[in-house]
């Protein structure tokens, strides 16, 4: 089922949690509702749900205008960040609840209900646990067992506040996996929230960025990543060396030196920042070149990549850089901490300072 | 016993052991011997004639009966209460919160002559309920009344606690799946509040039990209809009948206390039944989960929670209750 939001805005007080969004969640698709703490994301899962209501706006839930339905009736499956579980029911019961709790005339037969528990049961791979009660579970198996009492009731869409924010960082990678395999199976509309680019990329069919209320981006993950639209994009999502400077013909000028680029969609002669990935910064070792004056502050080789700590020197005193190179080339080079030496980017993203709707 | 010789974190368990016991004689224990010893010099029939003479069967049960009766009511309204001062914000709320000690302070007898001239046939309130022929003071309604008053706080300030720790998302969830408000409250709110509800009735019932002032003054103490049982005891005593006094002050104390051991069995029976009680709660964790290969998420979480350091079943175990609370 498909979902659209439309003009809605919510305020707490003085703080605006959604300013006027507008969203399109096509059928079947698992998205991805990404965004620092206080972006507004988890309202905007809990407005969709019918949990709060917004100021104004619409949420159409299948074209249907659903803000005057009851959350009861709204069939969404909604999965909480601590579980909500409940404590004094064993498994069975938990995920019967939600079959238990129709009308009577809707209600499945004790019999099916129990067949019903345990395919679901089954599908999140813990039917042997039925019997136990929450407490004596752990984190992970809390969850699956909170997402198959979302599915019991068959909802329509299925909203994630934070799945795995609660559990540790081994137990929340294997999750991921498995929720994306579990999205293939059954092709229900998903939004989930999450604070975690790392999640939100790996999983998700479809990202959508949110800061202070608004839609920053919306796409593929390859496409976010890729192509930021804005600089709270690309420093949002991986991690990025800042630039600040001035747009210059040709390039931008960082600090008295002259970075070669395409900024002119910014202007001429106008504040700027430029982002470059870790990968696509290239340490130059002499010291008079172009590029921007650095010293080599760590240097860890661990692993595959080898991730160099820098710190700007001259007129970029205290800026803190990042760069990342093959093992085998930095065993070419053999550069060590405390060398000076002069960085330069091979690839540049250029953003008007002060801009927020960004350019391509 | 055997846990007492293990070694524990806070020491000084046979210490704490021997001050509760040593405390609790001379405090309950012995008081209590004395009532039953001084009983126990009376001879046999005597005994029965005094604890089962009519005036004192019909104190019973309206001691009891309506001890009871008014913790049920106090249950109830104790629930309401507490659910109000907790879930709304409204003007005064910290006025309301501190007149529900007030039963706890007010001298009982200023509570009972308070009560009977609210309720008397020309007071405040009694004057509209004569009419319609409903008899509060000077007779078992108004005990019922002076036992609800004074019982009040028990409830509310055991459920309150239990009610502000209650995560509104589990409401929510309860939502989500299709439940009504009632539904909701009913299968999710009240197990959960159950345990405090019960302790807060027991308590309740046991102050309501014992209570003499209030009620004295607001009963009426019609022989056969409106005495309750300590006044029966004061008025043994006050025909220095000291052995009469104490034989029904030890059927007092029998019953009392099998109600309540009852209601501490009924509070356990049911924290098992949830999986909360100590012998269900060890038994399905004594097989560490980690050795079934069919959840490798599971044992890949308990074994980080552990610091990947433990690995003796002692520390597993050890680890768990932890778990159980981080939700």
């Amino acid at each position: 089922m498909s979902i659209q939001v439309q003009n809605i805005h919510k305020a707490f007080g003085n703080f605006v949690a959604l300013d006027n969004l507008t969203l399109d969640f096509p059928s079947g698709e698992l998205v991805a509702l990404l965004g620092p703490s206080g972006c507004g994301k988890t309202t905007l899962l809990r407005v969709i749900a019918g949990l709060e209501q917004a100021d104004s706006g619409k949420v159409l839930l299948d074209g249907e205008d659903a803000s005057d339905t009851h959350v009861r009736e709204r069939q969404v499956g909604f999965v909480f960040q601590h579980y909500a579980l409940f404590r004094h029911m064993t498994v069975f019961d938990n995920v019967a609840f939600g079959l238990r709790m129709k009308p009577r005339k809707d209600r499945p037969s004790e019999a099916d209900i129990k067949r019903k528990v345990h395919e679901l049961l089954q599908l999140v791979q813990l039917d042997w646990l039925a019997d136990r009660f929450p407490a004596q579970l752990s984190g992970g198996q809390r969850q699956r067992i909170a997402l198959a009492r979302a599915l019991a009731v068959e909802p329509r869409v299925l909203l994630l506040d934070e799945p795995f924010g609660a559990l540790d960082a081994k137990v929340r990678k294997e999750l991921r996996r498995w929720l994306r395999r579990l999205h293939d199976e059954l092709h229900i509309t998903s939004i989930f929230v999450t604070h975690d680019q790392e999640e939100a990329l790996e999983v998700a069919d479809r990202v959508v960025l949110m800061n202070h209320g608004k839609v920053e981006q919306i796409g593929t993950p390859d496409e976010v990543y890729r192509h930021p639209a804005t600089s709270f994009v690309y420093g949002f999502l991986g991690s990025a060396n800042r630039f600040e400077g001035r747009s210059a013909a040709g390039g931008i000028d960082v600090g008295g030196t002259h970075l070669a680029t395409s900024a002119h969609h910014v202007g001429e002669d106008n504040e700027v920042v430029a982002f470059v990935r870790p990968h696509e910064l290239d340490i130059l070792l002499d010291e008079e070149g172009a590029g921007i004056p650095a010293r080599i502050t760590r240097v860890l080789s661990v692993g595959a990549l080898t991730r160099v700590e820098l710190e700007g020197s001259g007129r970029q005193d205290g800026q803190h850089y990042d760069v990342e190179l093959p093992y085998e080339s930095w065993h070419a080079q053999a550069f060590n901490a405390g060398q000076p030496v002069r960085l330069q980017p091979r690839a540049l993203r250029v953003f008007a300072q002060n801009e927020t709707a960004g350019t391509r | 016993m055997k846990s007492a010789s293990l070694p524990r974190v806070l020491p000084g368990f046979t210490l704490s052991l021997g001050y509760t016991i040593s405390y609790l004689s001379l405090i309950v224990l012995i008081p209590l011997a004395a009532v039953f010893i001084k009983t126990s010099a009376m001879p046999l029939d005597a005994f029965w004639q005094a604890v089962t003479a009519p005036r004192v069967l019909a104190s019973y049960r309206l001691s009891f009966g309506m001890a009871l009766l008014a913790a049920a009511i106090n249950s109830v309204f104790g629930l309401l209460l507490a659910w109000s001062l907790v879930r709304y914000r409204f003007p005064g709320k910290k006025l309301v919160d501190a007149l529900v000690d007030l039963p706890f302070a007010l001298p009982t007898a200023v509570a009972g002559i308070a009560l009977t001239a609210l309720y008397a046939g020309n007071g405040w309130i009694g004057r509209y309920l004569d009419p319609l022929g409903i008899k509060v003071a000077f007779g078992p309604l108004g005990v019922l009344v002076a036992l609800v008053f004074i019982g009040l706080p028990f409830v509310v300030r055991t459920v309150q606690p239990v009610l502000e720790d209650l995560d509104t998302e589990l409401e929510e969830a309860a939502t989500c799946l299709g439940a009504h408000r009632w539904q909701t409250f009913r299968h999710v709110i009240l197990p959960v509040l159950q345990p405090a509800l019960m302790t807060g009735f027991a308590l309740a019932f046991a102050r309501a039990v014992g209570e003499y002032g209030s009620v004295i003054f607001i009963a009426g103490n019609i022989p056969m209809v409106s005495e309750i049982t300590p006044l029966m005891i004061i008025s043994k005593l006050e025909q220095y009948d000291y052995s009469g006094a104490t034989a029904i002050a030890s059927v007092m104390l029998v019953v009392s206390f099998l109600l309540l051991l009852a209601i501490n069995g009924l509070q356990a029976w049911s924290a098992r039944k949830r999986g909360q009680g100590p012998a269900v709660a060890s038994g399905p964790r004594a097989r560490p989960p980690e050795h079934s290969d069919r959840d490798s998420t599971s044992s890949t979480a308990r074994e980080r929670a552990q610091g990947n350091a433990a690995i003796g079943t002692r520390s597993r175990l050890a680890a768990e209750p932890r778990q159980g609370r981080s939700e």
